[in-house]
């Protein structure tokens, strides 16, 4: 495997944007913060890879005016998923393992205020079986917490730690779109929103766009004196029937956590939209009593779909980066309740003596 | 560092429809799946990781359906990607599903595309109007007419041309049990009687929608070794360029000809229309025979035509194109592409049937999407790549 790095990234949070669902115009000065970290113009990029939804934005071939964002002309080594920034990374990170290029830029956006986004998501359930129905995901994703609560595997003063630990966090972030802290029984004492779920459970609905800037070898260190190595990258996905998988656990989690090291990391950057989702997060992947659970203030704070996933990949490099530690793991979700998970882990050494 | 060797040892598609109604999103895909899985003589037990791949979810109507199929695609428990890069997507697939396997990540990997038109209408999901955009309201045929038109002016190509390949296409699928359209007794007189659609574009000369699925599974070289006809592949090429540049040539994109140079080089061919032995080309309208003969380097600029004309793209000429009867005999969109590239290793296993071109060592796979401004290519081989 050839080392590579994380060396950029940029990011935009808000509650609503002021624009197109292509987001082209949020994307724009994101790539620029890109070109500005790195010091390098498009010409330097080897290839491009791109995260995004057409029904988030409300129409066919959402990606099209976005590959517009780069100025393709001349034309560029390019690919697009239907996924969360993470795996558009995950794409690229293949590319350059591959050895046709050394360097790639990673994009992502959603508009999600466009629509009723627990509506909207309700349209990735079978369509011949369960959509009729119109399950949204916060209803769903109350079920999987009632699961747990039943099962005696958390309570809702768990969930609320959780909650309280995030938006504390999450006021160091200039990007959180909900921050501030209070106190367990206060956050208690507030209203249920979708039983056992309380407004504070569930992530806010996140306008946004995010980019990462991969890098391999000697390319990395041209960019940045401690670039942010991945040293273990990995992602599966399990079945969606909700009514014929165990709702608390995530073997896809466990799975990926079982292909790569996760032995000394420091912070943890889960992407867990929903409170207790942490906690099944955290079982799976073994994680010690020690290691610190989304600095950022995670998906609790602000989750802007298709990059929400990507930006927790962006928010660990950054503390490898800044010499905050020296090891951590990023996590991204996708689908109902956990569906499909991947895992990345950074590190500020490759690992290799003389690297 | 190069690139891994990697092979294609399976394909499987479906029976191509206007409406599969006899089956689901799941079962449209398994039908195919299972094909290329019987063919590798492999069961998804031996499946490392899935590339799956459409075109617009707006298609059928469901929201990144690889999510609810995970489990009936065999899944589940097991790395998933799903690509999404317009008309190219299925020639995309093919080649992210190839790179985890060059990059040593996988060994064995089974990729899927499909379209199920008929649970949608892709004329509605292509004409969402959107503020501040050039409305489609007419579809992709009324979007590429006036490039025909275009083509036609600057080669000055005769006005029959797209009728010669619509007849030949349409022929060659009479070969092809999988094909949508088994069109009897097609001509190039009784193409050109069919109706004006979008002028100069006939009925006759426009791809159907259908229902339909392809998969492949691609493996290593090890894994390669107990296949007794794996087709390798020599050279893969994605390009794209921008929708809306004033100075693009929307005829004969640099993306393009970009694209086909670098699939070129790697693959070590100097002269594309002597040493490709079959051609799968993309071809929804029949005028983009010769349109992408020119930009792909099998034939100079405003030549294309004579190509088609001297019956040297027919079975019987010297580069075969679209012997499956292409794009214009079936059309499930998200599987279109990978059909060609599909189509273009089996002609390298001689595994093609009756559509087969006598000793095919080398092929060629394309995919086009967008307003010409994606592309995917691949170029595989009888052989291992030297390099």
């Amino acid at each position: 495997m050839r080392d590579v790095a994380v060396v950029g990234f940029a990011q935009r949070q808000m509650p609503d944007f002021d624009g197109s669902p292509t987001c082209v115009e949020m994307l724009v000065p994101i790539l620029a913060e890109c070109y500005e970290q790195t010091g390098w113009t498009r010409h330097d990029v080897g290839f491009w890879c791109s995260g995004s939804s057409d029904y988030l934005a409300g129409r066919a071939f959402s990606f099209v005016q976005a590959v517009d964002t780069i100025g393709v002309d001349p034309p560029v080594n390019e690919s697009h998923v239907e996924m969360d920034l993470a795996w558009a990374m995950y794409e690229a990170w293949i590319k350059i393992q591959t050895g046709e290029v050394d360097t790639a830029v990673i994009y992502a956006f959603g508009k999600s205020s466009a629509g009723t986004l627990r509506r909207t998501l309700a349209l990735q359930l079978d369509p011949y079986t369960m959509m009729p129905l119109w399950p949204d995901t916060v209803s769903l994703a109350g079920v999987q917490a009632r699961a747990g609560l039943d099962a005696g595997l958390w309570d809702e003063r768990a969930m609320a730690e959780v909650v309280n630990r995030s938006l504390t966090d999450a006021e160091k972030n200039e990007y959180a779109i909900r921050k501030g802290g209070s106190s367990v029984d206060e956050l208690l004492a507030r209203p249920m929103y979708a039983d056992p779920l309380r407004k504070h459970d569930c992530s806010p609905v996140t306008d946004g766009a995010a980019a990462i800037v991969l890098a391999a070898g000697d390319r990395a260190f041209e960019v940045r004196d401690k670039p942010a190595w991945i040293t273990g990258l990995s992602h599966y996905i399990d079945s969606p029937g909700m009514g014929t998988r165990d709702l608390t656990r995530a073997p896809s989690a466990a799975n990926a956590a079982a292909k790569v090291d996760l032995d000394g990391v420091e912070i943890a950057e889960l992407h867990a939209p929903f409170s207790h989702q942490e906690l099944i997060l955290r079982r799976e992947l073994g994680l010690a009593d020690d290691v610190r659970i989304n600095p950022s203030g995670g998906a609790l704070a602000s989750n802007p779909m298709f990059s929400g996933g990507g930006i927790r990949i962006g928010e660990t490099a950054k503390r490898i980066w800044s010499g905050e530690v020296a090891k951590g793991v990023a996590h991204a979700t996708s689908g109902s309740a956990l569906q499909q998970n991947l895992l990345c882990v950074l590190e500020a050494s490759t690992g290799k003596v003389g690297a | 560092m190069g690139k891994l060797r990697a092979a294609v040892v399976g394909v499987g598609q479906t029976h191509h429809r206007a409406k599969r109604e006899d089956l689901s999103m799941a079962g449209l895909c398994r039908e195919a799946i299972d094909r290329a899985l019987l063919d590798a003589n492999m069961t998804l037990d031996d499946i490392d990781a899935i590339v799956v791949g459409k075109a617009p979810d707006l298609f059928e109507g469901v929201m990144m359906p690889e999510l609810f199929l995970a489990e009936s695609l065999g899944a589940a428990g097991k790395p998933l990607l799903r690509v999404h890069t317009a008309g190219s997507v299925g020639g995309s697939t093919a080649i992210v599903a190839a790179s985890l396997v060059q990059s040593g990540v996988h060994k064995r990997v089974l990729t899927v595309a499909y379209e199920k038109q008929s649970e949608s209408n892709a004329m509605w999901a292509l004409s969402i109007p959107l503020p501040f955009n050039m409305p489609v309201h007419a579809g992709a045929g009324g979007y590429f007419a006036p490039h025909v038109r275009s083509y036609i002016r600057r080669s000055g190509a005769p006005a029959h041309v797209g009728a010669i390949v619509a007849a030949k296409d349409r022929n060659n699928a009479l070969k092809n049990p999988y094909a949508h359209l088994h069109n009897e007794g097609t001509t190039v007189e009784s193409v050109l009687a069919s109706t004006m659609l979008w002028d100069p574009i006939r009925y006759d000369e426009t791809c159907p929608s259908s229902d339909g699925a392809c998969a492949l599974v691609i493996v290593d070289e090890d894994t390669a070794a107990a296949s007794p006809n794996p087709a390798w592949v020599h050279a893969t090429a994605m390009r794209s360029e921008s929708t809306s540049a004033a100075e693009r040539d929307q005829v004969n994109p640099r993306a393009s000809r970009d694209a086909a140079a670098y699939l070129w080089k790697q693959a070590g061919i100097t002269n594309p229309f002597e040493e490709i032995d079959a051609a799968e080309i993309y071809v929804p309208f029949s005028w983009f025979e010769p349109m992408w003969l020119e930009s792909l380097g099998f034939a100079s600029e405003n030549e294309g035509w004579k190509l088609t004309e001297s019956g040297e793209t027919a079975m019987t000429g010297r580069l075969p194109v679209n012997c499956s009867g292409g794009v214009l005999s079936s059309n499930p969109i998200g599987a279109s592409g990978m059909l060609r590239f599909g189509e273009a290793a089996l002609q390298v296993r001689g595994a093609a049937g009756e559509h087969q071109v006598d000793g095919a060592r080398k092929a060629f796979g394309h995919a086009y999407g967008g307003g010409s401004q994606f592309f995917a290519m691949w170029v595989v081989g009888a052989d291992k790549p030297t390099s």
